[in-house]
């Protein structure tokens, strides 16, 4: 009897949470759903009508939807790469005793926790900008010319805002997983002779494949849908030069106010996301039942 | 010999830490110097690092012009009242999962995951059509009823974690020796709980003070919290570094503490328990 009545009220505590999520997911997303078969302007309301896969067709062959879906597979790609890519060595380093450890973490998470639209301002006006930002005058210094970076290499600046934002995510996991491995075997290998470079092949890179996983995974997650970074600094250009998908769909439905056509978009950004979402959920399931 | 080689690489290691540290810290380092310069100075080519005139008037000016302290105001009623919100639906269920676990609970988990995995801009459209037919834009209401929907997988995520560290011999313990549900509730349980709710709530106000996707397409002026403040600053008018910098200083620092603090919860919240 107890254990039942115990169940119920189990029960009972779980559904507001399960209901709320159940309607966030699905409400919005039948709506996005039915909205994409539509012929829907929010510049000529009133004329609504059902087009079929008309929107989806319009969405998938503009050429801004090509140019989109390559600059947000760069930007992904990209930002992957330089965070893991410096991450690792950043954790080893931090791993090792360092005298003020304490501090110099602090420092190296410090741009995490800086909100999207700050970094991505200070970034372009105090460092980038072409005639009085520091990297220009740098430039100088050494007798260079100051690289305009939003005008020429739009697409790379936006990868090094990003990127200074999520290497701090990437070293912290990383580090977090090289202080669980095992000093024992570390020893050991260092006692048979192996060198640091094997030691760090064999044993320590292996330890650290399920974390970059992890990494991988979920920067991927978020950096699929930057927006605040392109938002603030290049506004999609110039011309496609730096829209990725989450910009297109935004000014497709904000700018332009053609809904069915963004919201065709959206669904695409969510089969997209859910491909990752798949092998995400896989990993964290795996863990759940150790 | 080997102490010699223990010296010399601690020594090594230090100084690349530090300047990679630095290095990292640079750009924040950079913006509260800026913070502190007159317009001029912040402009100014060759920069000047310390040996500058330091003054304070950027801070009032941001105030007395665009009204800094309402801003900050919605910030905090929008991270603070979205994170309260999440807790009071996550408690309850994050305790269920925990400690009346059923066949079905980690399917119940990995679905609230997969919630969080969908893109906003998936929803944008309708959620902004229903926001304009309920007058919710620009609302902090609704700022705070949107960013609570998307962070509570990650909140009930991480209570779920915590919970399940709570051994469940001391309950049983507290039973056997008569105690009530009540008392358990009081005396057992809440102690045992408090640090886990704290790193919970810690994270989640960070993740609400910083988010800016909703925050930027569903608010422009009354109820615009720092991030939409901040990027009011992105106009070409609106250029004005020193500013900018006081601004973005200002609005960035209490999250900076917060979040020192709050490191080591970071990976497990934001790994969702795969990281420990």
């Amino acid at each position: 009897m107890a254990t039942r009545q115990t169940q119920l009220l189990a029960r009972s505590l779980l559904t507001p949470a399960v209901a709320l999520l159940f309607i966030w997911m699905i409400v919005p997303l039948a709506l996005t759903l039915y909205f994409s078969t539509l012929h829907y302007s929010l510049l000529d309301p009133g004329s609504e009508s059902f087009v079929g896969l008309e929107n989806f067709r319009y969405f998938l062959t503009d050429p801004a939807f090509l140019a989109s879906l390559q600059n947000t597979l760069v930007l992904v790609g990209s930002v992957l790469a330089l965070t893991i890519l410096l991450g690792i060595p950043l954790a080893l380093l931090l791993d090792q005793p360092v005298v003020g450890r304490n501090i110099v973490r602090l420092m190296v998470i410090a741009p995490f926790f800086v909100m999207p639209t700050v970094s991505a301002l200070v970034w372009k006006n105090l460092l980038m900008h072409p005639v009085s930002g520091l990297f220009a005058w740098i430039a100088k210094v050494f007798g260079l010319t100051p690289i305009d970076w939003f005008n020429d290499l739009p697409l790379f600046a936006v990868i090094l805002i990003v990127s200074w934002q999520w290497l701090p995510f990437a070293t912290l996991i990383l580090l977090t997983a090289l202080q669980s491995l095992d000093e024992e075997q570390k020893e050991a290998a260092e006692m048979d002779g192996a060198s640091a470079v094997s030691t760090f092949i064999y044993i320590t890179l292996p330890h650290l494949a399920r974390p970059i996983t992890v990494v991988i995974l979920i920067e991927t997650i978020f950096l699929l849908t930057v927006f605040a970074e392109i938002f603030v600094t290049t506004g999609g250009g110039p011309g496609l030069q730096t829209t990725n998908i989450a910009f297109l769909i935004y000014s497709q439905a904000l700018i332009q106010f053609d809904v069915g056509s963004a919201s065709a978009g959206g669904l695409v950004a969510v089969v997209i996301a859910n491909i990752v979402a798949f092998f995400l959920v896989r990993i964290v399931g795996r863990n759940l039942e150790a | 010999m080997a102490r010699m080689a223990t010296t010399q690489k601690v020594v090594v290691s230090t100084i690349g830490a530090w300047l990679a540290g630095f290095l990292i810290f640079f750009p924040i380092l950079w913006m509260v110097l800026a913070s502190f310069k007159t317009e001029l100075e912040a402009f100014a080519i060759p920069p000047s690092f310390l040996f500058f005139h330091w003054t304070t008037e950027n801070y009032a000016t941001v105030q007395e012009r665009s009204d800094y302290l309402h801003h900050a105001m919605n910030s905090i009623i929008i991270a603070g009242g979205s994170t309260l919100i999440a807790l009071l639906i996550a408690i309850p269920a994050a305790w269920s999962m925990a400690f009346s676990p059923t066949k079905r609970t980690k399917d119940i988990l990995l679905w609230m995951l997969s919630t969080k995995m969908m893109p906003p801009v998936g929803v944008l459209v309708p959620i902004y059509l229903i926001y304009k037919t309920f007058g919710l834009l620009d609302s902090r209401i609704g700022l705070v009823f949107i960013l609570c929907l998307g962070n509570l997988p990650i909140v009930i995520w991480m209570l779920f974690t915590y919970f399940k560290e709570i051994p469940r011999d001391i309950l049983e313990a507290a039973r056997m020796d008569g105690a009530t549900i009540g008392r358990e509730l009081v005396y057992v349980l809440t102690p045992m709980a408090i640090p886990g709710l704290a790193s919970t709530m810690l994270l989640n106000l960070i993740l609400a003070w910083n988010e800016a996707f909703w925050t930027l397409n569903l608010s422009t002026s009354y109820a615009a919290p720092l991030t939409t403040f901040i990027a009011s600053y992105s106009s070409p008018e609106g250029l004005f570094w020193a500013k900018l910098s006081s601004a973005s200083t200002l609005a960035i620092a209490p999250i900076l503490v917060l979040g020192w603090f709050s490191q080591k919860q970071l990976v497990r919240g934001l790994t969702f328990g795969a990281v420990k």
